[in-house]
């Protein structure tokens, strides 16, 4: 018979002991855990081959090509106006601002400029489409985290700039709207105010994501201090956009470097965050829709009129020459590298998209982190599978 | 299902059409979104301005073994047709597949690539095809009325099987 306090006194150096063989005995085995090439917080098809040690990732390994579409052996072989019904689909998020680049390049190579009329509307419909774009991320960053809720409100606010987006080109998704010398169209009656209106949802949307998600205790254990890109590595991987921003990067091809578009006449902020983590990227795109809202406005109110389309001949032959021209997408910088040799086709196109770079990042960011972090910092790394792969 | 009953065809046609009925409103449908259309499945899946969940669809299977519907949404090139084929022979009988869009349909805007499947029929049974590129939710949502429709009036001796339909 033992007395309570020598039982208790066993207990305790049972404890002891268990907790030092626990120390010994804790060892952590490899393991390969594959995701993907189906997987939510991919947007598409990519797959990541993880070496696990435990619960930490040794060496993360991203297969792309699931979605390699053979874009520029297309190009080759489409005329310069089928070409911009082929790009809408690189990102198809924020399909209008792919075809910006590649219409400004091979207007620089025709030596043509569109009207300022044009040049506004297509400003504010690549605005539109950045905010199509972001809107479907902030919600979708929610379910990253195992909140479903916000990715609803992110589609049903989405649907209102998609109305606005339909209404003046006639497709919601890929609005194959911009020509070579301007727009096919002019902006149907009534469009500036219903989009004003559009735009005040979107702010509301806005601030109950931030109610939702960024306030969230657990969305800010989740995300803050995790997948960390500090300045030089960022630019050493050519990231690009909000990712680069989000690092303290002070760099937007729309204020720094803007060819043919009306931002220079704005008035608007370039949004930038010092941690470089995760809440840091959501952040930074909060305020980016936040800022395209306020753009989208100004350009409503400051329309100026006149014609939509310059003279350009009826069959587009490009002049023999090399452009480069690249513009600040949703997900970052795009840009289109055409060679022409005076043909009906380009002899042909580079296509330098944004998402690709920010894709290339991940077997150093994914070093190191655990599992369920993984998909938060591919969820915040925000790329889009038809920009990786094209 | 009844131990070979259904199959036999000999069980009441009253008892069919209750089971055809109660299968066309609880389709488990897996999402196979693959690149544009993904999107516009989302906003048929998830939005609340088409809300498919009305038409009894449910579409959140945790994976392809628990699902009796897959819509393939999106491009499908050479390199992803294997792991839809092994995701399709995972799937229980009977199993309905819905294409969406012009990519799956027979290649789309990439019918001239070199690393594009030219429909996905190619390799696994089509059931609805819905075109477009990429369709409207709504248009999906029509192809899964007429896919219920189909399910109601089978008859499940001739073993689900029956010539493929395309939404006008």
């Amino acid at each position: 018979m033992t007395s309570v306090t020598d039982r208790q006194k066993l207990q305790y150096i049972a404890a002891q002991a268990a907790d030092a063989r626990v120390n010994v005995e804790l060892e952590t085995e490899g393991m390969t855990l594959n995701l993907g090439p189906q997987h939510p917080a991919t947007h598409g098809t990519l797959r990541i081959i993880a070496q696990l040690d435990g619960e930490q990732v040794v060496h993360a390994e991203p297969v792309a090509g699931y979605m390699h579409r053979g874009y520029e052996k297309l190009t080759e072989v489409r005329t310069y106006p089928q070409i911009t019904t082929l790009v809408n689909r690189i990102d198809w998020l924020g399909s209008f601002a792919n075809e910006v680049p590649f219409i400004l390049a091979a207007e620089q190579l025709m030596e043509v400029e569109a009207p300022e009329r044009a040049m506004w509307i297509r400003t504010i419909l690549f605005e539109l489409s950045r905010i199509s774009n972001l809107i479907l991320f902030l919600g979708d960053m929610g379910v990253q985290l195992g909140a479903v809720t916000p990715v609803f409100f992110a589609f049903r606010d989405r649907e209102f700039v998609l109305d606005q987006i339909e209404a003046a080109t006639g497709g919601r998704f890929h609005p194959n709207f911009d020509r070579i010398g301007g727009l096919k169209d002019d902006l149907p009656k009534g469009w500036l105010e219903s989009t004003k209106g559009s735009m005040d949802k979107v702010r509301e949307f806005c601030d109950q994501i931030e109610d939702l998600l960024l306030g969230s205790e657990i969305f800010q254990a989740r995300t803050r201090g995790i997948g960390i890109v500090p300045a030089d590595v960022a630019m050493q991987y050519g990231l690009s956009g909000a990712n680069a921003r989000a690092s303290g990067i002070d760099w937007d091809i729309r204020r720094d470097n803007c060819i043919g578009l009306a931002y220079p006449e704005l008035d608007w902020k370039v949004w930038k965050h010092t941690d470089g983590d995760s809440f840091a990227r959501f952040w930074v795109r909060i305020q980016e829709v936040r800022e395209a809202a306020k753009m989208v406005d100004q350009l409503c109110d400051g329309l100026p009129a006149g014609p939509v389309m310059a003279k350009v001949p009826r069959i587009i032959k490009v002049p023999a020459g090399e452009a480069y021209v690249a513009t600040e997408n949703p997900l970052g910088e795009m840009g289109y590298y055409i060679v022409s040799e005076g043909e009906l086709t380009p002899f042909r196109v580079k296509i330098r998209s944004a998402s690709f770079s920010n894709m290339s990042i991940t077997p150093w960011l994914l070093r190191g982190v655990y599992v369920p972090d993984i998909i938060t910092i591919l969820g915040s790394l925000y790329f889009i599978l038809g920009d990786i792969d094209r | 299902m009844g131990l070979g009953l259904v199959e036999s065809g000999k069980m009441p046609k009253s008892l069919i059409k209750l089971l055809n009925i109660s299968r066309s409103y609880s389709l488990w449908v897996y999402q196979w979104g693959l690149a544009c259309c993904a999107i516009e499945m989302g906003a048929a899946f998830g939005a609340p301005r088409y809300d498919v969940m009305r038409l009894g669809v449910i579409p959140l299977p945790a994976s392809p073994r628990q699902a009796d519907l897959v819509v393939i949404s999106g491009t499908v090139t050479d390199k992803m047709a294997p792991v839809i084929r092994r995701l399709w022979e995972q799937m229980p009988d009977p199993k309905y597949v819905i294409s969406m869009g012009s990519c799956a349909n027979c290649g789309g805007p990439y019918w001239d690539s070199y690393s594009v499947t030219k429909g996905v029929d190619q390799i696994i049974p089509v059931d609805i095809y819905v075109p477009g590129c990429p369709p409207r939710p709504e248009a999906l949502l029509e192809g899964i009325v007429i896919l219920q429709d189909r399910i109601k009036n089978e008859d499940p001796a001739k073993r689900w099987v029956g010539e493929p339909i395309v939404v006008q």
